[in-house]
């Protein structure tokens, strides 16, 4: 395999051997090496010493099921971190099928001119831009699918990428020409930094995936891909429902954080709920369930239709809804799906903006409840006024120009979902995740809500120190194969599943390697990050939940209750 | 006595969604769970009051009983 490296300082372009050191890695292992060994860790996140990296996870392109996604690497913005984000879509499949490990952007050009990128066998063209300049991603997509044909891949930045804002995200076609999201840490306004508003990818002829033993890797799959179908989360609920089946759980388990993190059960719940969104889509025509990448088997994604069941938005997620609806008191399906939509044409990660929202009412500049008073502010942040600049630049920011305490961030990414206090173990992913606040880091909602993985009880605070740890060092593998996070559910579950992912590997690459050695790599990207982001000025301070944790949530009165040495033992290093 | 029971997901079909309920005194959540003719496999999760209790739970008058069968997301 290839790397393949753009300099936008001079549009200029290589394609570079795989170091040795990097052979045995992929996804987010690999990004984030990248980011590690290249970028100063103190340099500004939009300026040119730092580099945007793409890479597709260890299996991607390969026949294993659920192994479409792409990482996306990069200093973050949002966070001042290291960061990875990753996401399905059409790009990460193309890249492995062209035989390219990581493409790194690196450099700023001079002057205002934009640029967009097409990458194939031979390596990539850079060529200016002019005609998609602040259009969204619908239309981006739209008009290089009609340019360039069904088959090519897109990756591309809204409006909020091109302003370069911290909530910006990098929006993938999927299968069908809609949208998935490298959503989170404001990777589109480094994008936009590097003056790129899209990335086309053709692998026609591509060097395709190498694989030493085709045998056992494809006796590796079949387990595997039977595993995920077999177990009734992966096989059964969320084909069904999509994720948005958690909100009725959440809200009876009284962890689903409403008004801004003061309860933590939504009287609107059932309105918003998966129940109720399946309903709705079939009632208009909508189609309920399909996969964000090619040989996706769990297909959670949906499209949603608006009333005249004309097409609204799809890959219409819990996190999204939770935001919009509970956090903001608005039980209104239809209003959360346009600000989705919204959210994803302008390129916006809907988690931030969700919380950014939350702490907009907390400030008063609409009122909780509001949920049109929501898509007039995402009409602000697509114009680019003072204010939906302010907005633009995440929960973090929003609260500091509105001098707020109650702003539920860490690191300054929003805190999604589910409320820390009653449910503990993902309280000390969104503490200790180098990240910031990331629910997919350590989801620990397998254990102490879904009984996924075992039970630890989600309001008290034995066990969940470990389970979070072991869940972060986990993930980092499955986000380092490519793999969807929801192959957890089987993972967990079943032995055989989770050392049919290990043979995958083993298979593709030649190694031996047991289940532990392969998590020692998940270990060893953890500390790869914690030490970029010591070296960038975050300290142990930075894993902390925000102070106004310490109040009781209703029903549960749970509190935030782990101290900070405890907080500092779950990533020892 | 009187409790509430809750039914989500796949368990509200031909079923219910949320239904006021008279049950002996000392009875279990399983045994309302026979008496819906669900499976006693397809219930994954049980709150009673909003806490994992399992369905040997013996329920007080108000209890708010909520059965799950498998579900998840992220």
């Amino acid at each position: 395999m290839k790397i393949y490296r753009i300099n936008m300082s001079n549009l200029s372009s290589t394609i570079e051997e795989v170091p040795d050191e990097w052979r045995l890695m992929g996804g987010r292992a690999l990004t984030s090496a990248i980011v590690a060994k290249e970028v100063d860790p103190a340099c500004n996140p939009l300026g040119s010493k730092n580099k945007l990296v793409f890479a597709p996870g260890l299996l991607t392109g390969t026949m294993a099921a659920n192994s479409g996604r792409l990482s996306v690497g990069s200093k973050s913005p949002l966070t001042g971190g290291i960061k990875e984000s990753n996401a399905g879509g059409t790009a990460a499949q193309r890249f492995a099928k062209l035989g390219v490990k990581a493409l790194i952007i690196e450099g700023i050009p001079p002057g205002d001119k934009y640029y967009c990128v097409h990458v194939h066998k031979d390596g990539v063209n850079i060529k200016e831009e002019t005609e998609l300049l602040d259009k969204g991603n619908y239309e981006v997509i739209k008009t290089l699918t009609d340019r360039y044909g069904e088959n090519t891949g897109v990756m591309t930045i809204g409006q909020a990428g091109e302003y370069k804002m911290s909530a910006a995200n990098i929006s993938v076609k999927d299968p069908k020409g809609h949208i998935r999201s490298a959503g989170r840490g404001g990777l589109g306004a480094v994008m936009g930094s590097k003056k790129i508003k899209f990335i086309t990818l053709d692998d026609n002829d591509g060097a395709g995936i190498e694989i030493a033993d085709k045998e056992a890797f494809k006796n590796a799959a079949k387990i595997f891909n039977k595993g995920l179908l077999s177990h009734p989360v992966s096989g059964d609920a969320l084909p069904k429902y999509g994720t948005d089946v958690l909100v009725n759980i959440l809200n009876e388990a009284g962890g689903l954080p409403t008004k801004n993190f003061r309860r933590g059960n939504f009287a609107g719940a059932e309105k918003i709920s998966g129940e109720t969104m399946y309903d709705t889509i079939m009632e208009r025509k909508g189609d309920p369930t399909h996969g964000c990448h090619v040989g996706c088997v769990i297909r959670c994604s949906q499209t949603y239709n608006d009333k005249n069941n004309k097409y609204l938005t799809s890959g219409f997620e819990y996190e999204t809804i939770w935001g919009f609806g509970a956090g903001c008191e608005v039980d209104d399906l239809d209003i959360i799906a346009t600000a989705d939509h919204e959210c994803d044409d302008i390129g916006l990660d809907s988690i931030e903006m969700a919380v950014t929202m939350q702490t907009a009412m907390e400030a008063g500049v609409i009122s909780f409840g509001d949920g049109p008073g929501i898509l007039k502010l995402l009409g602000e942040v697509k114009e680019g006024t003072p204010l939906g600049r302010i907005l633009g630049n995440g929960a973090s920011f929003t609260g500091k120009a509105y001098g707020l305490t109650r702003v539920a961030t860490v690191k300054n990414q929003a805190i999604p979902a589910y409320d820390p206090r009653s449910v503990k173990g993902v309280g000390v992913t969104y503490a200790t995740t180098p990240m910031g606040a990331d629910h997919t880091a350590g989801y620990a909602v397998t254990a102490n809500i879904l009984k996924v993985g075992g039970f630890v009880d989600p309001l008290q605070k034995e066990g969940q120190i470990e389970l979070s740890r072991n869940l972060q060092v986990a993930t980092t593998f499955i986000d380092s194969c490519g793999l969807c996070i929801f192959v957890a559910f089987a993972v967990l579950d079943s032995g055989d599943v989770a050392q049919a992912m290990v043979d995958m590997v083993n298979a593709q690459y030649g190694t031996k390697s047991s289940i532990g050695d392969w998590f020692e790599l998940g270990r060893t990207t953890l500390q790869t990050e914690k030490e970029f982001n010591r070296a960038a000025g975050l300290t142990s301070k930075d894993d902390r939940l925000p102070e106004f944790f310490s109040e009781e949530v209703p029903p549960h009165n749970a509190i935030w209750d782990f101290t900070n040495q405890e907080l500092d033992s779950v990533l020892p290093f | 006595m009187n409790v509430t029971i809750k039914l989500f997901a796949q368990l509200r079909e031909g079923r219910f969604g949320v239904e006021n309920s008279e049950v002996p005194e000392q009875s279990r959540v399983k045994d309302v769970v026979q008496s819906l003719n669900i499976p006693s496999d397809h219930v994954k999760i049980c709150l009673v009051n909003g806490k994992d209790t399992g369905t040997d739970h013996v329920m007080q008058n108000g209890d708010t009983v909520s059965l799950f069968p498998a579900v998840g997301g992220a």
